[in-house]
């Protein structure tokens, strides 16, 4: 998938704003002729927390730098900057994937708790979509918010994409139906579906959702192809459990990590990527259509470790 | 991955016990378990950092090195921190002297303020106030067409119109208010980022146009380390009062909580624990410092099982337990009341573990829907049946599975969980003050 807005102003100004985010924490702590001491690791953890990696990926993080520093690679306080770098890079590389269409029609559920962007997200892609010619569906299969198919249904009109729905409160299994029926019976390249938002606790919800695949799954094999969970850059810790009984759930192929224009970088997805090994499919950099940009890894480190 | 603190603790303690007697250099030991579960919950790492200070000092001080059960110690002197810094319970939005009273939420988006809005406008209303609803979100499509049906589901006035501007919306809704003698005025404003200077702009706008009694600002209790960014700009910004907490539901240690209400220095006045309008409930340190730790929000469900149990018929359910006497109509009033207290996930969710459990429970929902069957099957029994299971033989087992709509298999699921539960009973008694207070959900306690 091409994204609609190449790398410009607001992208630019958003990185910006991310750049200081850990860096002037960290040239406090990597100053060159530091003595790599325990007070220094302790500080050094502190600030790989602040970037929501969790304690373990933080304490991993250590243990390696221990390693180095033991056999003598690393010197200085200022060399676990770049090692610390690569530390990020490696796991992160293999996870940069984009969307593609390889099947008529691709199917693509939208996925995640409350609020994380999921209803923008599906008009981002589906706006991408439609700006390579592609012919795109959406479905309202949000039944139960308040307003969710209005929401939809305005992005629908604002980016010129159809909409499928039925009256709030349906059985999103119906509105499901009906949108694959359409997608196939038109032969459209990719239907987009906006599921309701649900924390992955509720097993009764978490149920319907397997359901929601069933019918799916059951009208055109091998669909839904893409499923993935919409995740917001300043959840912490909880995004992990979020990420895992979704996976449970449905089966995941990926993550789109939202609003990564906030001071937050959205460092649980590197405990998500690690264990769960789930590629990172697209971020959100805005509220507009044209928000949406490609998962690279090497900004994305630059966001959280700037290069000095 | 996570235990809850006092199983951590013990760890560190009962590796140190062999050593002889604790050092101040074991507390500060324990203290890095204690610092890890923070961080893990999502406590900022500064926040974190201070707290772990305090913590030290009271438990140097207080008797931790020569207490038998140093572990416990430590725990009880981390949640009573904890609940100190939490900060006091009930924090109220007091009326104007000159109504209407204008509550004004803000915060990031997805943060939940317009649901929010409806559920306080729900419980204003319950208190037999008059409240109305400003919709004041005209960027977000359809943001006000999801006030406006919220604001009729929980009956409350909605204005607002999205050809409008926003402080225009609030102005109008306040004189509106005070020309109706509607009150309290609740504004939900679009959710914005913390660093965007134009919209934090129209806050400030709003916020001198307006001059909102209560500035709450709604935060999601998912958020991880930036809560404390995103608190202190906000409050440097547009000023806030008091913090509505969102999402608690969820399984979320809720970390956030404490850095907000550091960072800040203001109180968390409401959580929200659901979808619905109903799901607000006023905010109770205690539970959420339990939460933080790991040790599950138990107060909540005492006092749901409270609400839900008939403390006459517990009493009784525990003579006949001690009497051997307990029938299947007995079994069949206890299934009620756990089916009473609310799904069993949600009952689960609030115990120490509970979540660890859920993967060993197998299918909750089909418990639930057991929990139901057996509620059938029992029905469909003869009173005989009921006070004596034992005559219950294959025939009658096929007969009650037909009148019941379930099958032969449910049955005997249904009269084994019985027994089960009667021999777990009599092993019981013979421990008896050895128990924890707290059994099964529903069920009496057993010290009666
Ligand atoms: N700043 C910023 N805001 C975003 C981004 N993506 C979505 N949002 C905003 O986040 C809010 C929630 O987005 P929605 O798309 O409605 O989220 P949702 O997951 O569909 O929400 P529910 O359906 O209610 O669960 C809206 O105000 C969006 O404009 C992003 O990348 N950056
Ligand atoms: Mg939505």
């Amino acid at each position: 998938m091409k994204f609609l807005a190449s790398f410009g102003e607001r992208l630019r100004s958003g990185l910006s704003r991310s750049r200081e985010f850990l860096a002037t924490e960290l040239a406090s702590v990597l100053v060159p002729d530091r003595p790599i001491d325990d007070a220094l690791y302790a500080e050094l953890e502190d600030l790989l927390v602040a970037a929501d990696l969790g304690a373990a990926v933080a304490a991993d993080f250590v243990n390696r730098a221990r390693e180095e520093v033991m056999f003598g690679t690393v010197t200085r306080a200022d060399q676990l900057r770049p090692l610390f770098r690569r530390f990020l890079t490696e796991y992160l590389t293999p996870a940069a994937q984009s969307l593609e269409l390889v099947h008529r029609p691709t199917v693509i559920l939208m996925l995640g708790v409350n609020g994380s962007g999921k209803t923008t997200t599906s008009a981002k892609i589906a706006a991408a979509f439609k700006a390579e010619g592609r012919t795109v569906l959406l479905a309202a299969a949000d039944t139960f918010r308040a307003a969710a198919i209005e929401q939809l249904e305005t992005w629908g009109r604002r980016i010129d994409v159809e909409v499928i729905r039925q009256a709030a409160g349906s059985d999103p299994a119906a509105v499901v139906f009906d949108a694959l029926k359409a997608a196939l019976a038109r032969a459209v390249d990719v239907l987009i579906i906006d599921t309701a938002g649900r924390l992955h606790t509720k097993t009764n919800l978490m149920t319907e959702l397997a359901k929601l695949k069933r019918v799916i799954e059951r009208q055109l094999p091998g669909a839904p192809h893409e499923s993935l969970i919409v995740l917001d850059a300043p959840t912490g810790q909880n995004g992990f459990a979020q990420a895992l009984q979704f996976h449970e759930a449905v089966g995941l192929t990926g993550v789109v990590l939202t609003k990564l224009d906030g001071t937050a970088k959205g460092g649980i997805v590197l405990r998500i990527v690690r264990e769960l090994k789930l590629p990172i499919k697209a971020i959100g950099v805005g509220e507009r259509v044209d928000d949406l940009q490609p998962f690279e890894p090497e900004r994305f480190v630059d966001a959280l470790v700037p290069r000095a | 991955m996570f235990d809850s603190l006092s199983t951590r603790l013990q760890g560190v303690f009962d590796r140190l016990g062999s050593r002889g007697r604790l050092t101040e250099d074991n507390i500060q030991e324990a203290l890095r378990e204690v610092r890890v579960a923070l961080l893990e919950a999502d406590v900022n790492f500064k926040v974190v950092r201070g707290f772990i200070d305090r913590v030290k000092d009271r438990a140097v001080g207080q008797d931790v090195l020569r207490s038998l059960t140093p572990a416990q110690q430590v725990v009880k002197v981390v949640h009573a921190e904890l609940i100190e810094l939490l900060g006091g319970s009930g924090h109220r939005l007091a009326a104007a002297p000159h109504p209407p009273t204008v509550v004004m939420l803000i915060g990031l988006q997805g943060s939940g303020k317009t649901t929010s809005a409806a559920k306080l406008a729900r419980w204003f209303a319950r208190q037999g106030q008059h409240p109305i609803l400003a919709a004041a979100d005209v960027y977000r499509p359809a943001a006000i067409e999801q006030l406006r049906t919220l604001g009729k589901q929980v009956d409350v006035p909605v204005v607002g119109d999205a050809s409008q501007r926003p402080v225009d919306i609030c102005r109008q809704a306040r004189e509106e208010a005070a020309a109706r003698g509607l009150t309290p005025l609740i504004l939900d404003t679009a959710g914005r980022l913390h660093i965007d200077e134009a919209m934090l702009d129209e806050l400030r706008a709003i916020r001198a146009e307006v001059k909102p009694h209560h500035v709450l600002l709604v935060v999601d209790a998912m958020t991880g380390q930036d809560a404390v960014t995103v608190a202190e700009k906000f409050n440097a910004a547009v000023g806030i009062d008091a913090i509505v907490l969102t999402k608690m539901d969820g399984d979320a240690r809720g970390g956030a909580a404490l850095s907000v209400r550091q960072v800040t220095g203001r109180p968390i006045a409401f959580v929200g624990v659901g979808e619905k309008t109903d799901a607000l409930e006023p905010f109770h340190p205690e539970r959420v410092a339990s939460r933080i730790l790991g040790m599950g929000d138990v107060l909540s469900l005492v006092e749901k099982a409270q609400a839900t149990v008939d403390q006459k018929q517990a009493e009784e359910m525990v003579r006949k337990l001690r009497e051997d006497s307990f029938t299947l109509e007995d079994f069949r009033q206890q299934l009620r009341q756990v089916q009473q207290m609310g799904p069993l996930d949600q009952i689960l969710g609030m115990l120490p573990f509970g979540n660890k459990l859920k993967p060993g429970m197998g299918d909750l929902d089909a418990e639930q829907s057991d929990l139901g069957r057996f509620d059938a099957i029992i029905s469909s029994m003869t009173p005989q049946e009921r006070n004596h299971p034992e005559v219950v033989n294959g025939s009658r087992r096929q007969r009650i599975a037909r009148g019941s709509g379930t099958t032969v298999q449910d049955v005997n699921r249904l009269l084994k969980q019985y027994a089960q539960l009667r021999r777990m009973m009599k092993q019981l008694k013979g421990m008896e003050g050895r128990l924890p207070r707290l059994k099964l959900p529903g069920f009496p306690n057993l010290r009666g």
